[in-house]
């Protein structure tokens, strides 16, 4: 029997906040349901969010997360990967796995008229799948190979680096995709565990979006989920990354005319009472496109990068903050003084009240444009949902922009950015850059 | 089908690496839904208006029909410099603040350039829409060139050019495919131009290209989202109507001769993996036998159980990646082309026979039944997920407008699309895919100077 807590969600409407109204239930077996009711379009979008990724993963095995993930839709008990993949291509809709550090999400996409093969097929994947040994060897050695892949990317190679500095003995350090020598030591039986502890319907929140009713969608819910049997949820530890207490600087020596910089330290989670003063200071520092600090003064006043963009990856634990760009070799100390001295700044002196104002505006009149397709608002709507932060989110994110003032960028700026300690990794012609860091 | 993800590049990064985003934007299929309201103002711009209600947002874009192959040998990536420096201001908005006023307003704005087409943008919530149409309507005429703006935009566009080609090993490969593919039409040489063309490059080029394709017969606008149309065209007018009507630049170019053999070429330089493309010269939408390539493009390369996956991924394990893309929508017969990235550990050779087998294969016998309606099935869910995003829905209508195939043959197509035949598809696989007609560049990886493995140096950095 599925559920049956329903309520729908109500929200009054100031001015920019989304007008999103998702119902909510939980299953008799413990998932959290989520269905927004979108007419405009004969199409429907089914996200599964299952409350594990690599953070997951053993160090020693880093990449299991997502190589059970990636094994999802290669074959279950009933249906062998082939049929899988011609079964969805055949409707023109797509099945889709993805594993993050705190969450893997799988979905399906179809036509209105194709819902239940959308359903059938998420179902299948999620309750059955049959972790083939010949498709386990050759998922891996494929993900091997884009491991090595990704090393043509010389951002790729830096952002690896980095992380392995900022989480030092931390969930974060390893790639999703784990590294070369972890992969090597993940057996079938590891997968098979992984899955059996992790997928469970009560670590499952179920988001359908797009052109359905509240009361077909249950029905589907119940006939293609509801004999999932629940299980015990593993206990999570939220673990602080270390503080950096000092400059860390490595650098990777390529054949490439540029160099690829990116400098950061452990930043903030999601949850973080400070998440939105923090979103408005990195909008003016680095995060803010054409309007923000960062691109003025590197791009636009001295031409020394086409990109150049500040983050704080807000996670369930605190995720990286990060500026990264490229610059020609022999610009490479002009543009490393160049983010730092920006990153002084803003913890110096408030920022301006145009500043402030403009960045301000952007975050509330740009919320709605976050919400504008069937993918995105199902993407968005699971992860309230899986932070907590409530489905007043749509009609609060303006007020809580809103009240952000001078005094909490310059004490945010102050305490969430080190410019005296933290990571710096450059990628490139490090002979001929000579970096003095 | 847009086929942007190599020869599109935009003003700032939005994608992530090449590949990936190739593999996951993947081709995109022609499809429409509502239908536009379409107009065309007394200086000759063409207007296209649509009507979405399902959610307060919109999407203005304004598209040039000018784009690398209306540059001249010595001036690659003229057309591109143009696109920058369009944001550098006007005499009633300065520089820097186009972007700002965006902003402040809660939109997004942005540009692209391609070999057919220039293209600007705001996203933004449909009560704003006026104002990025003013702000448009600005730059069509008064844009201001300052000798110091473009020193320093030419070095931002250097820094891109490292980016995309000099430092993309795959990048790189595409460029030189189309400069063998190509040997006398524009689209041998690519949209971001080469170095030494880029400082040859002046003021007066640049306002030569302004003034001669920036004007409103030159010009498409289309707005998609939560609008009136019917209260937004005069808006449209009032802010549109007063720009001159301008020059009627040549489009016509002469076509690329008929490639007589196979061309081949190898990238060796440092990277990881190799890299195989295979390119066939092929008409565009303005032949009948645009519909069968489209078809068969998507027989041997959408989804998993496409026959490319399938044989080197799935069956033979040689290829991390695989593809064919397929661009109808060019102003000149473009290309058809394939690329895989080879499996580190599996033989490039190995690669181009299994490529080759699956087009041998498909020139001998007709796909199935069943594959054929798989395809079409594809293209018209295509056509309904399309219109999810106001802004993909705006850019293919923009796009049709700009190559001059016009959006009504959007629609058409998918009615052309249900006609093709399995014979169909097996003769145009005859008839464009051979062996005369191609053209091969294949990336050897060079190891590195230095051991590759040896760990780099970690250290404190000085205080």
């Amino acid at each position: 029997m599925v559920l049956l807590v329903l309520w729908g969600v109500s929200l009054a409407r100031p001015g920019h906040a989304a007008d999103i109204f998702p119902t909510k239930f939980t299953t008799t077996n413990g998932m959290t349901v989520l269905v927004l009711e979108q007419h405009f379009l004969p199409i429907v979008e089914i996200h599964a969010l299952i409350k594990a990724g690599s953070a997951q993963d053993p160090p020693e095995k880093a990449g299991l997360a997502n190589l059970v993930a990636s094994l999802l839709d290669e074959g279950t008990t009933t249906r062998s990967s082939r049929q899988l993949a011609e079964q969805i291509d055949f409707v023109g809709g797509s099945l889709a796995v993805q594993a993050d550090e705190d969450f893997t999400t799988a979905s399906a996409r179809t036509l209105k008229k194709d819902i239940d093969l959308g359903f059938t097929l998420l179902a299948d994947i999620l309750q059955r799948p049959a972790f083939p040994k010949q498709e386990f060897e050759r998922v891996r050695s494929q993900i091997l190979g884009e491991i090595t892949s990704d090393n043509d990317d010389p951002g790729h190679v830096a952002m690896k680096a980095f992380n392995q500095l900022v989480f030092q003995n931390h969930p974060y350090r390893w790639p999703v995709n784990g590294t070369e020598d972890t992969l090597g030591k993940i057996t079938l039986a590891d997968v098979q565990n992984f899955y059996a502890k992790e997928y469970l319907p009560n670590q499952v929140i179920l988001t359908i979006v797009g052109d359905v009713t509240v009361e077909q969608a249950t029905a589907l819910v119940q006939t293609h989920f509801g004999s999932w049997k629940k299980g015990v949820a593993q206990p999570r530890t939220i673990k602080k990354p270390t503080v950096i207490d000092k400059k860390i600087v490595q650098l990777i020596e390529r054949d490439l005319t540029q160099s690829t910089i990116i400098i950061g330290h452990p930043g903030i989670s999601r949850t973080n009472p400070d998440f939105y003063a923090v979103t408005v200071m990195n909008h003016v520092l680095g995060a803010g496109g054409f309007s923000s600090r960062l691109m003025d003064t590197i791009r636009d006043k001295q031409g020394l990068a086409y990109g150049i963009t500040s983050h704080y990856d807000g996670r369930l634990m605190p995720g990286p903050f990060w500026i990264n760009l490229q610059t020609r070799t022999e610009t490479t100390n002009q543009a490393i003084n160049g983010v730092l001295a920006e990153m002084k700044a803003i913890r110096e002196a408030p920022v301006s009240d145009q500043e402030l104002a403009d960045a301000k505006a952007f975050l509330m009149g740009s919320f709605p444009l976050r919400l504008d397709s069937t993918a995105k608002l199902a993407q968005v709507l699971a992860q309230v949902e899986f932070f907590g932060l409530g489905f007043d989110y749509f009609s609060q994110y303006p007020k809580w922009i809103e009240r952000v003032t001078k005094e909490d960028v310059l004490r945010v700026a102050k305490q969430y950015l080190d410019p005296q300690h933290y990571a710096l990794v450059v990628v490139g012609n490090i002979a001929k850059a000579k970096v003095r860091h | 089908m847009i086929n942007s993800t190599f020869v599109i590049i935009m003003r700032t990064i939005h994608f992530p690496a090449l590949l990936t985003a190739l593999l996951i934007f993947g081709p995109i299929s022609i499809s429409l839904g509502a239908e536009p309201n379409e107009y065309t103002l007394s200086n000759g711009m063409k207007v296209l208006l649509v009507e979405v209600p399902k959610a307060p947002v919109a999407t203005v874009q304004v598209w040039y029909k000018v784009g690398s192959r209306n540059e001249v040998m010595g001036r690659a990536g003229l057309s591109h410099m143009l696109e920058h420096m369009m944001f550098k201001g006007t005499a009633r908005y300065p520089k820097g603040s186009f972007s700002r006023i965006i902003r402040k307003n809660g939109g997004i704005d942005n540009a692209f350039t391609g070999q057919d087409f220039t293209a600007y943008f705001e996203n933004l919530a449909a009560d704003r829409v006026g104002l990025a149409l003013e702000l448009e309507a600005d730059r069509m005429q008064g844009l201001i060139l300052d000798h110091n703006e473009f020193q320093t935009e030419r070095d931002v566009v250097k820094e891109e050019r490292r980016l995309r080609s000099e430092d993309d090993p795959q990048g790189a490969l595409v460029e030189a495919l189309f400069a063998h593919a190509f040997l006398s039409h524009p689209y041998h040489w690519p949209v971001i131009g080469w170095f030494a063309d880029l400082e040859a490059m002046s003021l007066e080029d640049l306002q030569r290209h302004y003034d001669t394709f920036y004007s409103p017969n030159n010009a498409t606008l289309v707005v998609v989202g939560d609008i009136k149309a019917e209260t937004l065209l005069p808006t449209i007018k009032r802010l549109f109507e007063p720009i001159p009507r301008g020059p009627s630049p040549k489009q016509t170019l002469s076509p690329e001769p008929e490639q007589r053999g196979e061309r081949r070429f190898f990238l060796k330089r440092e990277a990881q993996v190799p890299f195989v493309m295979m390119g066939f010269r092929v008409p565009n939408y303005s032949s009948d036998d645009s519909y069968a390539l489209d078809i068969l493009e998507s027989i041997l390369s959408h989804g998993k159980s496409s026959r490319l996956y399938q044989s080197l991924v799935y069956d033979q394990k040689n290829a991390l990646a695989v593809g064919a893309e397929y661009s109808v929508l060019q102003s000149d017969p473009g290309l058809f082309y394939f690329y895989s990235v080879v499996n580190p550990g599996a033989k490039v050779e190995g690669v181009e026979e299994a490529i080759q087998r699956e087009i041998v294969r498909l020139q001998n016998e007709p796909p199935s039944e069943l594959e054929l309606q798989r395809a079409k099935n594809q293209v018209e869910a295509a056509r309904v997920f399309e219109q999810d995003s106001n802004f993909r829905h705006a850019m293919l209508m923009g796009q049709a407008e700009s190559v001059g195939a016009g959006w009504r043959r959007i629609d058409q197509f998918v009615e052309r699309i249900r006609a093709v035949t399995a014979k169909d598809v097996q003769r145009v696989a005859k008839q464009y895919l051979s062996q005369d007609n191609r053209t091969i560049g294949i990336l050897i990886p060079l190891p590195p100077p230095s051991p590759d493995l040896v760990p780099t140096a970690v250290h404190e950095g000085k205080s």
